[in-house]
């Protein structure tokens, strides 16, 4: 049961043709977008990974890349074979390439699908990698002494005032912290002494923030300290205080923008797929029609050309049938050669 | 005795009929390269037009506009004269406009020449808009409440953020004005009744800055309030304290920022106005070469190329003496006039 079955006559393959020539450097082109679109992913990735716990999420503009370099190859191939195929004579010459090139087509094309669901279902990986690396962001801010540590404070300070967020949730997260270092504590002064006794583990927390979480959109100069203290401050209730500091906390506004950027990548990687699938189609197309004009004497006769020469299921036995064989193989083996051994010792 | 004079062939003629197309083509993209550099810096100065008390002069970019536009019109005009330039009978109808044409190319040079010297000449102006304006932006910074400057304080704090400083010259400007607004002082409160009657006009001075000129590099949380004040702090001290707060002034700042752009610009003109004056040589060129040929019938003949017919000097006392007849001829045209009405009368 033939799939896709369609008649062509000779205008109708030269058309075919000319038409898959046009699109095939559409895709090209679409190829090359992809790449660069998985270029910059990774970059802007690579910006904020001093924030990410793990890289699994790279994992994204990674397949891009692939596959944006994989279909500008096909695409090149396919505009080759179409040049090819209106001449009678240098067409068969790609026959024994036919079967791996359509191989290795699907496999990327199916790649690049995949890329996109990962792009909309990476979401989840994301969000708990930066919940990770903003919390230990966050703890060690102080610590612009240690090496290894001593450039968090920068980063996080740029991060806040770049993304308009505070904190990892929110700008509670300051409260449970201790980020002003133990350099800058006068521990003879009283204060000091009252704070580091009040809680179990000895730290210094403020109900304060740092400078970065201010929002220049507050009509009044930013109140970083006693935020949580109505009285510390003149005319001040901070239950309605809206634009003092930002309220969003870094991880909602890392992921949404990520996710922005994903989405965005995602629907023109789709549309690229779309226009990459028809390519293969109409190659598949060309190629059978033009097989049944090899040999005959009158090039201008009417074809029939198919997508698939058996069904979906019988194809996909076909090519993955070998694979398994040679998997199955080891496993037949021994149990005939036991049998063998066993009739052998009987008779 | 001709400036310049070269042989040509018919190969001679067609290659450089050829690389002139090219050269064409590529001086139309620098057109549409100046035109969005003027563009764009119109747009930068809108941007930052409070911080220049809605004062600033947009001359320059709308001239490098103008300019970007004229620059394409003329050499994709001139491109099309040259790919016409290897038909003959093509030729023949751009023949008598191509002197005015490399005249007016000539004329466009010397507008080049004068835009690019007027992008550097634009820091010094803009350097006096900014220094007015930033002052008066930080005397409305505390006015949050008043219609009209609402805005000013999110304007600096961005712009302190973003460019790295505080203040007009340095960041003790903050000292001397009162950038908290009075709805947020209690006046029942000790210390704001002292600092007010402190200073001769009233004002709420102290020795502090807004968070914006925080410097995030820092080891330490910002020191923002009492910055002069080394005791109020614990291992402070504010002589050697450099990367609390950003210590470059915000004038200085900005005319970095817009000195840089104005000075690539101008280099950017200056190198369209050397391009376009070889592709105003080689239209002459082409001109000559295919105006003198030795057989007019027979495309192939060899011809002579040059750049002035006459030696510069002799060329210069042509157009003199040229103008000196036309002025001439009005007074001699009167002259008759007025004998013609003496013997008639």
């Amino acid at each position: 049961m033939v799939v896709g079955k369609m008649k062509f006559t000779f205008q109708k393959r030269v058309k075919l043709a000319q038409g898959l020539w046009l699109l095939s450097w559409m895709a090209t082109l679409g190829g090359a977008v992809t790449f660069t679109l998985g270029c910059f992913l990774k970059t802007e990735l690579r910006r904020r990974g001093e924030v990410m716990d793990n890289t699994d999420i790279h994992c994204v503009p990674n397949t891009l890349m692939i596959v944006g370099l994989a279909s500008m190859g096909i695409d090149y191939f396919a505009s080759r074979i179409c040049q090819d195929a209106l001449d009678a004579g240098r067409f068969p010459r790609w026959k024994t390439l036919m079967k791996p090139y359509f191989g290795c087509s699907i496999f990327f094309t199916t790649l690049m699908l995949i890329s996109v669901i990962l792009s909309y279902a990476m979401k989840g990986s994301l969000e708990s990698s930066l919940k990770i690396g903003l919390k230990n962001g966050i703890r060690f801010y102080k610590d612009t002494d240690t090496p290894g540590r001593c450039f968090q404070k920068q980063t996080i300070d740029r991060l806040q005032m770049e993304f308009q967020c505070c904190g990892n949730s929110d700008y509670k997260d300051w409260f449970e912290v201790q980020w002003i270092s133990n350099r800058y504590l006068d521990f003879s002064s009283k204060e000091v002494k009252d704070r580091i006794r009040s809680n179990v583990d000895g730290r210094y927390l403020v109900d304060g923030v740092p400078f970065s979480c201010c929002n220049p959109s507050s009509p009044r100069p930013c109140i970083q300290y006693k935020i949580t203290n109505n009285t510390a401050h003149y005319n001040y209730e901070h239950e309605t205080e809206e634009l003092n500091i930002f309220i969003r906390g870094c991880r909602e506004a890392l992921v949404n923008y990520y996710m922005g950027l994903m989405n965005t990548i995602g629907a023109v990687v789709l549309s690229v797929f779309l226009i990459q699938s028809s390519v293969l189609a109409s190659v598949r197309l060309l190629q059978t029609s033009m097989e049944a004009v090899a040999g005959q004497e009158n090039v201008e006769i009417e074809t029939e050309g198919y997508l698939l020469e058996k069904g979906v299921k019988e194809t996909i036995m076909e090519y993955v049938g070998p694979v398994l064989n040679l998997l199955w193989l080891n496993e037949v083996a021994p149990p005939a050669a036991e049998e063998g051994a066993a009739g052998t010792t009987t008779s | 005795m001709a400036l310049m004079k070269v042989k040509f062939d018919l190969k001679k003629r067609v290659k450089l009929a050829q690389m002139l197309w090219l050269m064409y083509w590529f001086s139309v993209m620098t057109g549409v390269l100046v035109f969005s550099m003027g563009l764009f810096f119109k747009i930068e100065l809108r941007k930052r037009s409070e911080l220049m008390d809605n004062n600033e002069s947009h001359f320059v970019p709308n001239i490098l506009i103008g300019v970007g536009l004229l620059a394409c019109c003329l050499n994709a005009f001139g491109g099309k004269i040259c790919y016409d330039s290897l038909d003959s009978t093509k030729f023949a109808k751009w023949k008598s406009i191509l002197k005015p044409f490399l005249i007016c190319c000539l004329l466009f040079n010397f507008l080049l020449i004068v835009t690019a010297a007027l992008c550097f000449a634009m820091r010094i102006p803009l350097e006096y808009t900014l220094a007015e304006g930033l002052k008066n932006g930080m005397k409305f910074y505390k006015d949050t409440d008043t219609p009209g400057r609402c805005y000013m304080k999110r304007t600096l704090d961005l712009m302190q953020m973003e460019f790295r400083c505080c203040g007009n010259n340095n960041y003790k400007d903050w000292f001397e004005i009162q950038w908290v607004s009075n709805r947020y002082l209690d006046f029942s409160a000790k210390e704001v009744k002292d600092r007010i009657s402190s200073n001769v006009d009233g004002k709420y001075l102290m020795d502090g800055v807004p968070f914006s000129c925080c410097n995030p590099s820092s080891p330490r949380p910002c020191i923002q309030q009492q910055i002069t004040n080394n005791s109020a702090h614990y291992s402070y001290d504010h002589y050697t304290e450099e990367l609390n707060i950003w210590k470059r002034g915000c004038r200085d700042a900005l005319i970095a920022y817009y000195g840089g752009m104005m000075n690539t610009i101008g280099i950017l003109v200056f190198m369209v106005t050397l391009l376009q004056s070889a592709v105003m040589i080689g239209l002459q060129y082409i001109n000559t070469s295919l105006s003198t040929l030795v057989n007019p019938e027979d495309p192939e003949s060899e011809s002579e190329g040059w750049i002035l017919e006459k030696t510069v000097k002799e060329t210069f006392t042509d157009i003199m003496a040229k103008m000196k007849a036309m002025g001439k001829g009005n007074q001699v045209d009167e002259g008759a006039n007025e004998e013609a009405a003496a013997t008639d009368s």
